[in-house]
């Protein structure tokens, strides 16, 4: 790469996340105002969180079972099959109840939310709120981002339970585990610590996924392309910043 | 009226009379020149028509007018005040005071009808609500789809949101209306309605009006003063009248809908002959 191709590179880059900032800010100081109405942000919650749930769960599920058929595999190499529930707990609760939560919010929800809010641009509907002297920004942008914040810890302790159903449905009936020593064990060594570390991550997922899905939906180019663009930058650039994200919230925890 | 040699002076009108005044204003999109001392003014209480063929920037002075885009060089008073010095809470107050109609009705979509029409009411009053239901129902009353209130936007034929949207820039009781192409196609009994609602807003309760329209015979029979762009600037002004009585080749080519005249109809291509010859490269 020649220096002045990775100098446009890394200007459009600061460019762009200064954009975001900027855009961040504007729409915080609109989220107080748009809390006077909560109806809107409860129905952003409905259309974020509830109706992302059955994907959610199904994924859990699965999740969950395949965690304890693999946990199984590697721990009865050891003889320490008593403690899958523990290990399936803290892989779901730290790791991958928040990660794949987040990557799955941000192709079903945030992908709605980007190409809802980039429709509205090219049919003229933030233009006319404007007019009608509204700022789009706390009309539509700041409850469908407080949605998606709120919605996320949510589906993420939806996403744990369901998984440990999973891996309990594998490791006890399928494998032959001891009902008490999974659960007893789970209890005795996943602490307040571990649970919370899930919780941080889901809340910071939540912002983020949020905010990339509102700002590009926001500023898609009005026409059936560009809606469509948006929409694909919402999903990767989403999942490249979840994955980010993650290391270092690991990382700032351990 | 004035030819097109040199840029048009907008009608005489004192500073009293006159709502917004556009004033030698340049404009450029991405170093295409959209304006280029363009000058002129909308009477209050008056309707007036803005006319022109199609990517003349008839819609770009809609957005002047109301602050949605800023000019390069120039001034636009609306209500006496220069835009570029007002603030984004000073540009919101003014807008409280002007509806407009746009050329697609831009209803929201995730509100049927009547909450459409209540929306502004709703964020900008704090009407009770027998009181705002009955505001709403005269509204759509009034543009014929009171009984549409509980359809949902996608539901309406585009004759029918162009109305309800007609509904809400009213329902304030703006003093300015700004329509956006408001003919576009409507069916003759729709069309026709829009025209009549469009002169009564203006007779009874003397709101200032600025229509941008392609339709002359519909324009004509509304409007008091009439501007034509063309090229980045005012090509023809007067009352519809003198505009039909022009002799002036572009006023004559617009009026008439003829192809040939001063205003090109095809784009800039290279030779008709020689592309049709040609083997790639169209």
């Amino acid at each position: 790469m020649s220096a002045a191709l990775r100098d446009a590179v890394f200007t459009r880059s600061v460019r762009k996340m200064g954009a975001v900032a900027v855009f961040f800010c504007r729409m915080l100081a609109q989220c107080g105002p748009a809390l006077a109405r909560p109806r809107l942000i409860v129905y952003q919650i409905y259309n974020a969180g509830a109706r992302s749930l059955v994907i959610i769960m199904l994924s859990g599920l699965f999740v969950g079972m395949v965690l304890a058929l693999q946990g199984f595999d590697l721990l009865q190499r050891f003889g320490s099959e008593e403690a899958l529930g523990t290990a399936a707990a803290i892989a779901l609760l730290k790791e991958l109840s928040p990660v794949i939560t987040a990557l799955l919010f941000a192709g079903r929800a945030g992908t709605s939310l980007t190409s809802e809010i980039g429709l509205m641009r090219a049919t003229d509907q933030l233009t006319a709120m404007k007019m009608m002297a509204v700022d789009p920004l706390r009309y539509v942008a700041a409850p469908r981002f407080l949605g998606g914040v709120v919605a996320m810890p949510f589906l993420a302790a939806v996403f744990s339970i369901i998984g440990l159903f999973g891996a309990q449905l594998v490791g006890v009936k399928l494998m032959g585990v001891d009902r008490g020593a999974f659960w007893s064990q789970m209890q005795s060594n996943v602490g307040l610590k571990d649970v919370m570390e899930g919780v941080v991550k889901s809340v910071v997922f939540g912002l983020a996924c949020s905010l990339i899905a509102v700002y590009e939906g926001y500023h898609a180019e009005p026409t059936a392309a560009g809606v469509g663009l948006a929409t694909t930058r919402t999903v990767v650039a989403s999942s490249v910043l979840i994955l980010l994200l993650d290391y270092v919230l690991t990382a700032c925890f351990i | 009226m004035t030819g097109p040699d040199k840029p048009v002076p907008a009608p005489a009108a004192s500073a009293a009379e006159v709502l917004i005044d556009v004033r030698g204003v340049d404009y450029a999109i991405d170093g295409h020149v959209v304006f280029e001392g363009l000058d002129l003014n909308v009477r209050r209480g008056g309707i007036t028509g803005i006319m022109g063929p199609s990517g003349t920037g008839k819609t770009t002075l809609l957005r002047l007018m109301t602050a949605q885009i800023a000019p390069d060089r120039g001034q636009v008073n609306v209500w006496g005040q220069d835009l570029a010095t007002l603030s984004a809470a000073q540009v919101f107050a003014m807008r409280k005071r002007m509806g407009m109609l746009f050329q697609n009705g831009a209803l929201l979509t995730d509100l049927d009808v009547f909450e459409n029409v209540a929306f502004p009411l709703r964020e900008h009053t704090d009407l009770p609500e027998p009181l705002l239901r009955t505001l709403v129902l005269t509204k759509l009353q009034a543009v014929g789809l009171r009984g549409a209130a509980q359809l949902a936007p996608a539901e309406l034929s585009g004759g029918m949101a162009r109305r309800v949207a007609l509904a809400r820039a009213i329902v304030m009781d703006p003093e300015l209306l700004i329509y956006d192409e408001p003919f576009v196609g409507l069916d003759p009994i729709s069309r026709g309605m829009i025209v009549r609602l469009i002169r009564q807003m203006n007779t009874a309760l003397g709101i200032t009006s600025v229509v941008v329209s392609h339709d002359v015979p519909e324009l004509s029979m509304i409007a008091h003063d009439s501007y034509l762009l063309s090229g980045g600037r005012v090509v023809a002004a007067g009352t519809p009248q003198e505009l039909r009585d022009s002799s002036l080749a572009v006023v004559r080519q617009f009026m008439e809908g003829s192809a040939e005249g001063p205003v090109p109809f095809h784009y800039p291509a290279p030779d008709y002959y020689q592309a049709l010859l040609a083997v790639e490269d169209p």
